[in-house]
Formats: structure tokens, C-alpha cells, sequence
């Protein structure tokens, strides 16, 4: 574990850094009082193992770099460091100060762990330090000085007052001390979550219930995590999707406004870094992914499964427990899910909703129960089936939110038939209004905004936009377009193909060469899976570098989304919600055997993290406007269709 | 504060621009060309034919004056050759087609002779009439029969954006007046008629919220650059001067019809010091302005403006320089277009006076009246519906048609 740190530090630099930033971070731990270490810093998203600093301790005399092997590049690449060096009359020697700069990134991740017990720690790291990021940057130097790396000593610090032998100590005795306050605030946590846990057994008492037994006794574990911030709502923590059915079908009759209140909470998303959530949720599901071991830093909280593994189980289980099966409908188009056959956003919107469809007009409700209540419980879980084939889409989310919404508006007095035949008219109604149609409208859009002579570009494969190419192209419109590809999805072939059997004219190339050819390009034309609601765009990987480029070069980028795929939720980064794709795919090159470099990799390698993101985000800055079914609107415009077509919807 | 230029500056009283009075002579035979002219859009022809007091081509003073007089004096009379013009016109087509379809241009000429009537209200008066005169029986009728009537006139003029703004405002409050659909045609009718009365007012009193906002960003002391003919912004600027504050407007010439010209005259009456600069000169005063006050053709989708040329090189150099650049409009004037570059909106083109010998076709002339300011160089819009950003307009726009 903690060698599998090093090499990939806790601290990625993302965006646009200037090669003089960690200079600066790098004077900023010895001169710089009370500076921040870098605007860009990331910090890990969760740390769930107990002693950080100890453990990058440790670390630390990895992580400096042998200075004959690192000298060279960093020294081009951050000439800033000698400037600032020589300006401020340090007389160390270029090597030393790669050294310290190799340190300065280590530093600040350790600052970024210790940033909460930091002030703690200035008091206790020295008796003369004033400033709080020195102590951080003490431990980090100093264990490297404990083992010298072969090279000159590392760039001295000024006024490092500290005996360097000491200060690792004061880190663990700081980490002892800071674990006191901690424990105190858990204590509390504790309290409540033991309250919360009474009120699930009373609960339990009254209707057994398995899953009721599971979210009592999941209650005081959730308290015991060492996280301040976790702990202080276990509650709100437990609710993962069939927990929160299980509980919510037991409340609704007794706890009306505070089943309300938890309502009003949106539902975490699972952390899979959370061992015991995941354990739990294992149990539940009945597609056993395996979860591969290695998974890369700071997207731990994604599922990543091992692909190819889940299938023999999933039929022994299917036709071994009566209650767990899914609707065969959903069945099949989890498995397409499962395979890739499906993909897509509207794709698998609408066969999940047909497949809802299906699994409606085959329902009956169960002797002594509800319709409004069952229905909706069942809907739940074979959400949750299709969940682990492969992540929701958030259009596929959003259709859920639609049909659920529309379930419990269901009014008692409905016979069964009749309340059945109205859900599959709104499903009907769902896919044709605001798929099919809204489709229709975003082509007569966006067809506006070709003209002759236009180069389009598009990225991937979106079914809008092949629609508004092919329309283009049919009434007559004079036009290339530039298929942008990339590996290893290879989508955009596919639009190709389509649009070659068309006849239009085309141009395939892959994204490597997005910059050399967008100075010929005059519209840029991207799907999207969604545009949220500070008019960020969510779509395929890829999608921002496009956008990027289009726009540095002043293309202007439409998106076209239908705006049922539009989500009020505010998104800065592609790190928090995404989806990991196969890493099998990135270690295999279709067409070339010589590149069989990476073919022996195991899942078990500690050295070697195969990234393979399904998702970015695009900030709104690049997109020039948004066509949707309601026109062509500027990004800015999202979270007033958003609280325009909420109004519509009756909840 | 940057220093104010001596008024003897003003192009307006530059001596040296008296011998072109003789090419203005001729202009004004050439006007009545302009109308037949195949390359200009009617927008400007019609323009042109109205609003007689814009020119085209250099002006002297005492041309300017003539020309307001002749406005004040016989503007009655000017519209009643026109209509007549128009009833001959008709009368010439021999009735082959629906006589509605005629008066609804008719009217609406009718309405946009009155002065202080914007295009888009004398749109909505128009579509009016249409519903007096109608003979339809069902509301879906006169539904029809409107819808036939605004297309007609958006067909008319398709370069107009605050003509065809005007004609989706009112069909869409026929459209989407509920009550309308229980009602009887006759209560409906007077419904509508009340409705389109109403306008009238609302323009008017539009004119005046927005005076009455932005004259708030008008301090004492302050130098305005200003770019086109907008009476929004001309009653903006003399309800600032009403109020007792001291300020100095710097505008545009406004080729090629000399727009600054008519903004000096009607700021010099209202006795604000004004000064007079070239088109190309924008960049050299913008050090010593505090804003930028613009008018607007059109407020489009992304919360840009469409305006008079040269706005979008006025807001560029305003941005460049850190000034803010304010734009006064009515909401009428919010259409949903969504213009991605200047290429990108319906072609304008105009009749301009360049320097160029008439038989030489080898230089090719750019003829565009108008241009696209992208939301990114606005700081602010000064509309009836309050004091907006540019993302606002959007916001303003959904609400209004969907």
C-alpha cells in the first residue's frame, strides 16, 4: 500500500499550470510566510487509512529523487527555480535544488493530508516556527535526509530550526495527539448513530425484515469511522440505494416529515473505496463483479471491475433465487449494458425504459400490498440490478426520477389495469416526447447552422449529431465533416460509416491530430451525456480536449443535448463522478502485434495503474451554446431550463 | 477626469465638410434609387424612406435642419404619399390575393410613421387591425388568419428583428392566452384588440423605465461614448441632463448614415455637450470615457446584441480598455436568434457611399448595416424588465416563449 504511493504521488496537478508554480510552492515552505502551496493542488478525495503522515513518511525517501537521473529535465522545464534562487542570494548548487523541488511536490501532499492538524502542528513541530506550512515540509525534508538518496543533500531551508532527526517523531506525536480531538467529535457521532440504531431495531421489531436487521446493525459502524466529516452523519451515510427502500417503505406510514426531510438530502453516491459499503452492497446485488485490486489514485471511489468475469454466476444466481430475478426484459438489457452492446445515452435510456415498460405490463401486484408501494420497490431494484452492470447514465437516472415520480402520483382509486396502462402511456409518452421528438427539434436547430462551405467536426459517435449531419447533407447543404476518433472505443467509425453510406463527405481522423485540424474547421458539433447545471458539459472522454482546442482556435462548439438529460447537479472536475472503463482495453491494440508491451499485466502489479475514463467534464467557458429541444440556448441558460421544466413536473 | 475638447471641434460646424454639400444634393435624388436597388434590404430602404432625416453620405448643418424641419412640418404628409403610394400599389395588383394581406403592411407602415413608435409595437397595432378587420367566425380562424398576417409581414421585411420580435410577442400571447379558447370570437376579439392597445402604451413606458434605471449610471462628471441612433438611449441620456447632472457625450459619426450626426443635434437642443468623432476613431477617445452607452437592433439568445455597424468594434476597444459598455433595449426587442459569428445572421446588405469610381467592379464593396456583439464585451442591458446581465436575456427569453 504505502509503496504503491510513490510512484504516483497524492497530488496530481490538473488544468493549466505554469511551469512556475511549484517553484513557488517550493519557496513557499522556506520563505513565504503563511503562502499556499499551489492554487492546483488537489486534494486526495477521501483518505480512509489511519496514519497518513506516517505512512508518506515512510515514503519520503522514495519519493526524493536521485538527482543524477531527474536533474536535467526538471531543470528545463522549471528555469523559474534558479531565478528565484539566485535573486534571493541562495548559493546552492542546481542538483540541490532538483532535489528540494522533488521534495516540494512531496511536501505539499503531505501538507494537503496534515491540513486540518497543521495548526496543531506548528505549535508542537517547534517553539519558534510561526507559520504552519514549515512543520509539513520539515518531516518530508528531513526523512529524506535520513536517507540520502545517494546525491548531494537536499536545498537547507532557511531558519530550519528543528532537529532533523526529531521532527518525524513530532509528526507521529502529533498524529497521537491529533487523534484525541478526533475521537471526541466521533464520540458524539457515535451517539447519534447508537440513537439511530435503537430507532432501526424498534423498527425491525415491529416488521422483520432482513435488509431493516442489515441498516441497524450497519448503523454504529458507519459511527466508527475515524473521518470527522463521516462520522458526523451516519445517517445520511447509510442511505444507499436499497437501504434507503427498505427504510423508506418502513417510515412512510409512521415518519411522514422526516421521511421528508431525508427526501430533501440527495442520496450519496457509493464511495468504493468504503470497504464495508461495498461489502454490504456485494451481498445485495446480484451480478457479482469482481472488483479488480488495483485501482488508480484518486479514482478509488469508482467501481472498477474485473471485465468477462460475472457471467457464469449471474446465471446460477438468476435461476437459484425466485426473488431476486429481474424482469427478463431488464435482464437482457442489463447484459447489453454488461457487454457494451448497448451504449449510448439515449440508446440505453430508452431500451432500460422499454424494458420498464415490459416489466409494467407483465406486473401484478402481490395479495396485501400496494401497487404504488411494490411497484416502486421493484423498480428500485432492478434499478439497482442494472446499476451493477454498468453505472446509471444520468439520462437513464433522470428517466428513473421521471417514472418514479410518476408511480407514487398514481392516485388509489386506479384499478390495477388502468394504473398499469397509464405508466406504459407515460413511458410511451417519455420516449417520444422527449426523446424522439425533442431529437427531431435539436436537428431542425441545429441544421440552421450549417452552412456551404462549412467544416464540421464532431467527436465520437452521438446520434443527435449523425441525425443533424445526414439532414444537413439531405437538403442539399454543401459540407465536409471531420470525424474525430479515439482510442478504444473507436465510436467514431461507426458515424462514419453511417455517414459515408449517405454520402457525405468526410475526413476520419483520430484526436492526436485535433489541433493540427481545427484551424479548417467553422462548426464544432458534440454530443453529450449531459450538460449540468453550471453549464458543464458531461460527456465522452475527450469531449474538453475538443472543446479546448475548438475553442482556442474560435470555433464555435455547439452541443446538442436533449434537455431531459440536463441534471442540476455542479461538477468542476472529472475526478468526482465518472465511470472507469475496462483497463484491458488500453493494454490491447487491435492491428498491432508489436505493440505487446504491457501484454503479460496483472491486475496484481503494484507498479502499473491503468486509467481508462468513460467521462470529462467540459467547463462552459469552451461551448458556445447548447441546442436543445427548446432551441438554441447558451450554457448559462441550463439552470433556467432546468427550473423552467422542473415547474412542469407536478412534484 | 479627462478633459473635454474644446466644442469648436465638432465636426458638425468643421467648415471643411461644406463642399460635399453638393454630393449630399445628389444623394437625395439617389435615395429614391435606393428603394429599387436590388442589393439593399428593405430594412434600410424602408429606413431611408421614413425616417428621411437619416442620410446617407456627408451632411452639412443647415441640410440637417431643413431636413428636421421638413420632419416636424410635414411628417403627415409624408405618410399620406406613402399609404397612397401603397393603396396604389394595391389597387395595381388587381386584388389577386386576400385584401388582409395587404392592409397588415399597410397598417403597419401606417403605425411606424408615428414618431416614438418602435417597429415592433407598430407590428403588434398592425396585427391589431388584422383582428378588427377580420371576418373569421372560430378562434382558430383568427388564429389562422393572424398567423397569415404576421407571416406576411415578417416575409415583408425579413431583416427587421424587433418587426418579426413584435409579430412572435403577440401571436405567442394569442397562442397561448388560454382563456381565449372558452370564450366567444367576439369577446375574444376585443380581448386581443385591448391587449394590442395596449402595447402602445407599454412602449412607450418601456422607453421610460429604462431612462429611468439607467439614468443611475450616468454620473456627474461622466464622458459617454455613444454608437448609433437609439432614442432608448437618447431619452436615458437627456433624463440624466434633466436631473441636473453634468456629463459629456462623445458619438460616433455613425456612417454611413450619419447617425451621429442626429444624436448631436438632439443632445445639443437638450443642451448636453456633445462631441462629434470619426467612426475609426473610437480607440483614440476611449481612454478619456467611462462607459459605453449603445442601443440595439435586436437582443438575441446568448444575451449579445445585433446593432448598428461598427457597435461590435466600439465594444471590443471598450473591453480592451476595461470600460464598461452598457446597452439600453426594450424587452420587445429579445428575439430568439442565436447568431455563432457575424457571418451567422440573415445578410443586411446596404446601399454605401464609398470613395470608389462607380465603373470600377474589380473592388467589391462590403455592404453589411449591421453587426453581432457577442454577451462577452456587454457589461449590462438596460431593458423595461430591469437592470439585466447578458446570461439574463436567455433567462428573459425562455420565459417569454416557452
Amino acid at each position: 500500500m504505502e509503496r504503491r504511493r510513490v510512484p504516483d504521488p497524492k497530488v496530481r496537478q490538473v488544468g493549466f499550470v505554469t511551469p512556475g508554480t511549484t517553484d513557488v510552492v517550493n519557496l513557499a515552505g522556506t520563505l513565504v510566510e503563511g503562502a499556499s502551496p499551489s492554487p492546483v493542488l488537489i486534494p486526495p478525495v477521501r483518505i480512509t487509512d489511519g496514519p497518513t503522515v506516517v505512512v508518506t513518511v515512510k515514503a519520503a525517501p522514495m519519493q526524493v529523487p536521485s538527482p543524477t537521473s531527474r536533474k536535467h529535465p526538471d531543470v528545463s522545464v522549471h528555469p523559474g527555480s534558479f531565478n528565484l534562487d539566485s535573486v534571493l542570494g541562495s548559493s546552492d548548487t542546481p542538483s540541490s535544488k532538483v532535489g528540494s523541488h522533488g521534495e516540494s511536490l512531496m511536501s505539499s501532499s503531505t501538507y494537503i493530508e496534515q491540513q486540518s492538524e497543521a495548526s496543531d502542528f506548528a505549535t508542537v513541530g517547534s517553539s519558534n516556527m510561526s507559520h504552519v506550512f514549515v512543520p509539513a515540509r520539515v518531516t518530508a525534508l528531513s526523512s529524506g535526509k535520513n536517507n540520502p538518496p545517494g546525491g548531494s543533500p537536499p536545498h537547507n531551508p532557511v531558519n530550519l530550526p528543528v532537529d532533523k532527526g526529531k521532527s518525524p517523531m513530532a509528526g507521529q506525536d502529533e498524529q497521537v495527539k491529533e487523534n484525541k480531538p478526533l475521537k471526541e467529535r466521533t464520540s458524539k457521532a457515535e451517539r447519534r448513530a447508537a440513537q439511530e440504531a435503537q430507532r432501526a431495531a424498534k423498527q425491525a421489531a415491529k416488521a422483520p425484515d432482513g435488509n431493516n436487521a442489515a441498516a441497524a446493525k450497519a448503523a454504529p459502524r458507519g459511527g466508527n469511522q475515524t473521518q470527522p466529516a463521516k462520522g458526523a452523519k451516519p445517517a445520511q451515510q447509510m442511505k444507499d440505494t436499497s437501504d434507503r427502500r427498505s427504510r423508506s417503505v418502513t417510515w412512510s406510514s409512521e415518519k411522514g416529515p422526516e421521511k421528508e426531510k431525508k427526501k430533501d438530502v440527495p442520496a450519496p453516491r457509493m464511495h468504493y473505496d468504503d470497504a464495508e459499503r461495498v461489502a454490504k452492497a456485494k451481498k445485495r446485488s446480484l451480478v457479482e463483479q469482481t472488483e479488480t485490486k488495483n485501482r488508480v489514485e484518486l479514482f478509488r471511489h469508482l467501481p472498477q471491475f474485473v471485465h468477462g468475469t460475472q457471467l457464469p454466476s449471474l446465471e446460477s444466481k438468476f435461476f437459484l433465487d425466485e426473488a431476486m430475478h429481474p424482469h427478463p426484459a431488464v435482464y437482457k438489457v442489463g447484459l447489453q449494458y454488461l457487454t457494451g452492446e448497448l451504449v449510448g445515452g439515449n440508446a440505453r435510456c430508452m431500451a432500460m425504459l422499454l424494458a420498464f415498460r415490459d416489466m409494467i405490463h407483465d406486473y401484478s401486484t402481490p395479495p396485501e400490498k400496494l401497487l404504488i408501494r411494490d411497484l416502486t420497490q421493484k423498480i428500485n431494484s432492478h434499478v439497482s440490478f442494472l446499476n451493477t452492470c454498468r453505472p446509471l447514465a444520468i439520462s437513464m437516472g433522470n428517466a428513473i426520477k421521471f417514472l418514479k415520480t410518476r408511480v407514487v402520483n398514481l392516485s388509489d382509486d386506479l384499478s390495477e389495469a388502468d394504473a398499469k396502462a397509464t405508466l406504459i402511456g407515460e413511458i410511451d409518452r417519455f420516449i417520444q416526447e422527449k426523446i424522439m421528438y425533442a431529437d427531431k427539434e435539436i436537428v431542425k436547430h441545429a441544421v440552421q447552422k450549417i452552412r456551404d462551405g462549412d467544416v464540421c467536426l464532431t467527436y465520437g459517435f452521438s446520434c443527435v449529431v449523425e441525425m443533424i449531419l445526414i439532414k444537413a447533407h439531405k437538403l442539399g447543404k454543401k459540407f465536409t465533416v471531420m470525424v474525430v476518433d479515439a482510442r478504444p472505443k473507436l465510436e467514431g467509425k461507426r458515424l462514419l460509416n453511417r455517414l459515408l453510406s449517405e454520402g457525405v463527405d468526410c475526413t476520419y481522423t483520430y484526436i492526436n491530430a485535433v489541433s493540427y485540424i481545427m484551424q479548417e474547421v467553422t462548426r464544432v458539433f458534440l454530443g453529450a451525456a449531459s450538460v449540468l447545471s453550471n453549464g458543464t458539459v458531461y460527456s465522452r472522454v475527450g469531449t474538453a480536449s475538443v472543446a479546448m482546442v475548438a475553442h482556442a482556435f474560435s470555433v464555435p462548439v455547439m452541443v446538442c443535448c436533449e434537455t431531459y438529460k440536463f441534471h442540476e447537479r455542479v461538477q468542476l472536475d472529472s475526478i468526482t463522478a465518472n465511470e472507469l472503463g475496462d483497463p484491458e482495453a488500453l493494454v490491447k491494440v487491435c492491428g498491432r502485434r508489436d505493440l505487446k508491451y504491457l501484454e503479460g499485466w496483472s491486475p496484481e502489479d503494484k507498479n502499473l495503474q491503468l486509467l481508462n475514463l468513460t467521462y470529462d467534464a467540459t467547463p462552459s467557458d469552451y461551448v458556445a451554446m447548447v441546442i436543445t429541444e427548446l432551441g438554441m440556448v447558451p450554457p448559462s441558460s441550463v439552470p433556467v431550463i432546468l427550473r423552467e421544466y422542473r415547474r412542469e413536473l407536478p412534484s | 477626469m479627462p478633459a473635454m475638447m474644446p466644442r469648436s471641434r465638432f465636426s458638425l460646424f468643421d467648415p471643411s465638410l461644406d463642399n460635399s454639400s453638393s454630393k449630399a444634393d445628389s444623394d437625395e435624388g439617389g435615395m429614391a434609387g435606393n428603394t429599387t436597388a436590388t442589393e439593399s434590404s428593405r430594412f434600410y430602404d424602408e429606413r431611408a424612406r421614413f425616417n428621411s432625416n437619416l442620410l446617407s453620405g456627408p451632411v452639412t448643418y443647415e441640410w440637417l435642419s431643413q431636413a428636421d424641419e421638413a420632419r416636424l412640418n410635414s411628417s403627415a404628409e409624408v405618410f399620406h404619399t406613402v399609404h397612397d403610394k401603397a393603396v396604389l400599389s394595391r389597387e395595381a395588383m388587381n386584388g389577386d390575393n386576400s385584401s388582409s394581406r395587404f392592409s397588415v403592411i399597410d397598417e403597419f407602415n401606417f403605425w411606424r410613421q408615428k414618431p416614438e413608435l418602435a417597429e415592433a409595437v407598430a407590428a403588434i397595432k398592425a396585427l391589431t387591425a388584422v383582428i378588427r378587420r377580420s371576418e373569421a367566425t372560430t378562434m382558430m380562424g383568427l388564429e389562422i388568419e393572424l398567423k397569415k398576417a404576421s407571416e406576411t409581414l415578417k416575409m415583408w421585411d425579413k431583416t427587421s428583428i424587433s418587426l418579426s420580435a413584435g409579430c412572435d410577442l403577440f401571436m405567442r400571447y394569442v397562442t397561448r392566452t388560454s382563456a381565449l379558447e372558452y370564450e366567444d370570437i367576439s369577446a375574444g376579439k376585443s380581448r386581443l384588440i385591448e391587449r394590442g392597445e395596449k402595447f402602445g402604451e407599454i412602449s412607450l413606458k418601456a422607453r421610460q423605465t429604462i431612462a429611468s434605471l439607467g439614468q443611475e449610471f450616468v454620473y456627474d462628471g461622466s464622458v459617454i461614448l455613444t454608437h448609433g441612433y437609439s432614442r432608448v438611449a437618447l431619452a436615458l441620456l437627456k433624463l440624466a441632463a434633466s436631473q441636473g447632472k453634468r456629463f459629456k457625450v462623445i458619438c460616433t459619426e455613425g456612417r454611413p448614415d450619419n447617425t451621429g450626426l442626429e444624436v448631436a443635434k438632439e443632445l445639443m437642443n437638450a443642451k448636453i455637450p456633445v462631441m462629434l468623432i470619426l467612426d475609426a476613431g473610437v480607440a483614440n477617445v476611449m481612454g478619456q470615457i467611462d462607459m459605453v452607452l449603445l442601443g440595439a437592433e435586436g437582443v438575441v439568445e446568448s444575451g449579445g446584441v445585433i446593432n448598428y455597424i461598427g457597435t461590435f468594434q466600439t465594444a471590443l476597444v471598450a473591453r480592451s480598455m476595461n470600460k464598461p459598455v452598457y446597452v439600453a433595449a426594450e424587452s420587445y426587442k429579445f428575439a430568439r436568434l442565436f447568431p455563432l459569428d457575424q457571418m451567422d445572421m440573415s445578410p443586411t446588405p446596404r446601399v454605401v457611399e464609398l470613395a470608389v469610381p462607380e465603373q470600377e467592379e474589380r473592388i467589391k464593396i462590403h455592404t453589411s448595416g449591421r453587426d453581432y456583439t457577442p454577451p462577452q464585451y456587454l457589461t449590462l442591458l438596460f431593458t423595461d424588465l430591469g437592470i439585466l446581465t447578458p446570461s439574463a436575456v436567455s433567462d428573459e427569453l425562455i420565459q417569454l416563449y416557452l
